[in-house]
């Protein structure tokens, strides 16, 4: 059968897929050549091998068992500011690792505001390096991740459920065993899936409160190997483990889960007629106080400690951010030039390999590819040179399954909506895109880039790879601050950052919708 | 003449059979029972569907590997038939220009195509900024700048209410008798086939049929017609 006519071509498309397959499975070849060189695993790969699951599997665990009490409470109460506490709940996603922690050390580290409580009661202080400090973090930016998907479970079971449930008069018991329990045990393997293969590819956290023989995860391993030992066979052995990992992980949560915690109507409140004892209203009011404060209270520690040190920040600091914004500006151009075409082909509904590339993102590890860029670059040129470009370019594609999430479902509507009549117009092409396809994706666009250019502000990854002392994002830059023990002007430039971050996000997605017509 | 040589439209596992001659300048009205395949014919007319055997000819040429926009075809759709982030004058002039690049001369056209059709002083508007009728009368005036040979009306005013319709199928049998365009337009409507169209294509049971006389065919319907009229 002949094909379908289509107002744009599937080539662009096919193209930007396919260069991205390239990089990750590119480099990840490259990697794999060189790991042939390597002897084998030693004690601390398996130690790091150990530490990185125990920390996956703990952090999983913990956030998502308090997100369950968490997303119960938030679905069957009414109070004022719920739909912001809902809100907050998406902003961990392109929050700074780097500020979530000094708001984490400054809350929970050992001279912190816990710490001084504790002391002062004659307590010892909090000890906050090591596993349980990396957990710490890594419930931070999950607890709301599985929050919101747990939310999203409750939220579908039909009002008509609850109505019948509180007709037949069930009790709390009951309502469990009919309604919630059924639920659950469909979204939780989909929410421990999804938040145990992101804190496999933990690297930012490991570096800032793990490190040491005993608690450094894969990725952590990967970046000593390469900067101190500069030992690239280990470095590529390791990233290959890394990749396995990972690729299941990715796999298995992809497999499992149910919703992306993104859907729309989180904040509507579904009617129910139980709990209505002073006991279940007062523990709803417990879980839900306590989640805002460990939410709210570090980011109000960042503000609070920054608004001194950013008056003083140094010059050093001004040019990190700068290259931070130069940075994350192309990257978000690079992120928009693949996903763009990319959306266009999957709507055209030619090709799910496309959309495989897209996934093999989730799956890559910055890391990963940072080290298998090293390793195709070194001969030829001078990697620390293309330290920016490269950091860019890999945090653009670690953002590309979000940006085509966000990018794909309008796409379609755009092409099924209005495909036949542009082509009966015979606007197709250049044409198209300029007038139909651009025009009509702003709100997306300006969102999808708005999380890329976040994302790619806050990323302590490649970049902490390839640096020389010479150049620094500004996250770079906190580190160094912090591990000069300079935590004063870290804080400054952390605060800078946070509302850099926000700025861009804020500015892109605006802008997406700005004056947009219907 | 357009000619519809044997053909076999394919809709996924569903197909339809053509083999009929429409003549220059009448107005057909495609109608039968839903399902039967009025909107495949008509896609296969305009280029969106391919065919899987036969081909379509108009005045000789065969359209058959000649892409949608190229053909000599301006079509209007359920709905859907404007563009909502272009202005009223924007929307008119895609019929000229799918770049919208327009010279003064080509704008000028435009705002006599608008006021041709009743719109002169709502170029600047979006077209939610309109009414349902304001709306058709926007897509008419675009096909009247498209000036093509072939126009093929899928149900666009279905959702409007009586009186309404039967003034954008008079206004589309004025306009197509000043640029002297050949008229197929789909409807499940027998009344609106008896106000506009000379003939009528009956398609039922995967099957188009040649074209006849409107009137006769209406009072004396084939029972695969009396069927669908009861």
């Amino acid at each position: 059968m002949a094909r379908r006519a289509q107002p744009v071509s599937a080539l662009p498309g096919a193209g930007a897929a396919l260069l991205v397959a390239a990089l990750i499975l590119g480099t990840l070849a490259a990697v794999a050549l060189r790991a042939e060189s390597a002897r084998g695993f030693g004690a601390s790969d398996w130690a790091a091998l150990r530490f990185t699951l125990t920390q996956a599997l703990l952090s999983a665990g913990l956030s998502v068992g308090l997100a369950i009490g968490l997303a119960r409470a938030l679905a069957r109460r009414r109070f004022v500011g719920r739909s912001a506490l809902i809100a907050l709940l998406g902003a961990p996603f392109i929050l700074p690792v780097i500020v979530a922690i000094l708001g984490l050390l400054a809350v929970f580290g050992r001279a912190g505001w816990v710490s001084q409580i504790l002391m002062f009661f004659g307590l010892e202080p909090l000890q906050i390096y090591g596993l349980h400090g990396v957990a710490l973090a890594h419930v931070f930016f999950n607890l709301p991740l599985a929050t919101r998907l747990i939310l999203q479970g409750w939220q579908e079971i039909p009002a008509e459920r609850f109505r019948l449930a509180a007709q037949l008069g069930a009790g709390p018991r009951a309502m469990w065993q009919l309604l919630e329990a059924p639920m659950l045990k469909r979204v939780v393997p989909g929410a421990l899936a999804v938040v145990f293969a992101i804190c496999l590819s933990s690297f930012a956290v490991a570096l800032t409160l793990g490190g040491g023989p005993r608690a450094t995860t894969l990725e952590l391993a990967i970046y000593q190997a390469f900067r101190f030992d500069f030992d690239l066979g280990r470095a590529a052995l390791l990233s290959g483990l890394q990749l396995v990992l990972t690729g299941l992980a990715a796999f298995v949560a992809l497999r499992v889960s149910a919703g992306d915690g993104a859907g729309a109507g989180l904040d509507r409140v579904v009617r129910r007629w139980d709990g209505g004892t002073a006991l279940a209203r007062g523990l709803d009011g417990l879980w839900i106080t306590l989640a805002a404060l460990f939410l709210l209270l570090p980011l109000a520690a960042v503000v609070a400690a920054g608004i001194s040190g950013l008056l003083e920040l140094k010059a050093s600091v001004w040019m990190a951010a700068l290259t931070s914004v130069l940075v994350a500006l192309l990257s978000t151009v690079i992120l928009l030039l693949l996903a763009l075409p990319m959306a266009a082909v999957v709507a055209l509904g030619r090709s799910a390999l496309i959309e495989v590339a897209g996934i093999l993102g989730l799956a890559a590890s910055p890391l990963v590819i940072g080290t298998g860029l090293f390793i195709v670059i070194y001969p030829i040129a001078d990697p620390f040179a293309l330290a920016l470009p490269v950091t860019a370019l890999v945090n653009a594609v670690m953002a590309l399954p979000f940006a085509l999430r966000i990018l794909v479902p309008q796409a379609r509507e755009i092409l099924g909506r209005y495909g036949k009549l542009s082509m009966s117009l015979d606007l197709t092409g250049r044409a198209f895109v300029l007038r139909v396809f651009l025009p009509r994706m702003r709100a997306q666009i300006g969102f999808a880039a708005g999380l890329g250019a976040a994302l790619s502000m806050g990323d302590l990854g490649v970049i902490a790879l390839f640096a020389d002392p010479e150049v620094a994002t500004l996250p770079l830059q906190i580190y160094r601050l912090m591990g000069a023990y300079r935590m004063e002007a870290a804080a400054g430039a952390a605060l800078l950052l946070l509302v850099l971050s926000m700025g861009v996000f804020w500015i892109f997605d605006r802008g997406g919708r700005w004056h947009a017509e219907a | 003449m357009l000619k519809l040589e044997d053909c076999r439209i394919g809709n996924g596992a569903f197909s339809v059979t053509a083999d009929l001659q429409i003549a220059p300048g009448s107005k057909l009205a495609v109608i039968g029972p839903s399902g039967a395949g009025k909107t495949t014919l008509i896609e296969a007319i305009a280029g969106f569907l391919p065919l899987r055997q036969g081909r379509i000819l108009w005045q000789g040429q065969d359209l058959s590997d000649v892409a949608p926009g190229k053909r000599p075809v301006a079509m209007l759709f359920q709905d859907g038939n404007l563009f909502p982030h272009l202005t009223v004058a924007q929307n008119a002039g895609l019929g000229l220009r799918a770049n919208l690049r327009l010279t003064a001369a080509e704008k000028l056209r435009v705002q006599h195509a608008l006021e041709r059709v009743g719109l002169g002083d709502l170029a600047a508007r979006k077209p939610a900024a309109l009414s349902g009728g304001q709306q058709s009368r926007v897509a008419l005036a675009r096909v009247l700048l498209q000036a093509r040979d072939i126009l093929l009306l899928d149900e666009p005013f279905a959702a409007l209410g009586p009186a309404l319709k039967a003034e954008m199928l008079d206004l589309v049998a004025e306009l197509a008798a000043e640029t002297g365009a050949t008229v197929l337009m789909v409807s499940h409507d027998p009344q609106d086939a008896r106000r506009i169209a000379d003939q009528v294509v009956l398609v039922a049971e995967g099957k188009a049929h040649p074209p006849m006389a409107t009137a006769e065919l209406l009072d004396n319907p084939p029972p695969a017609l009396r069927d669908y009229l009861g």
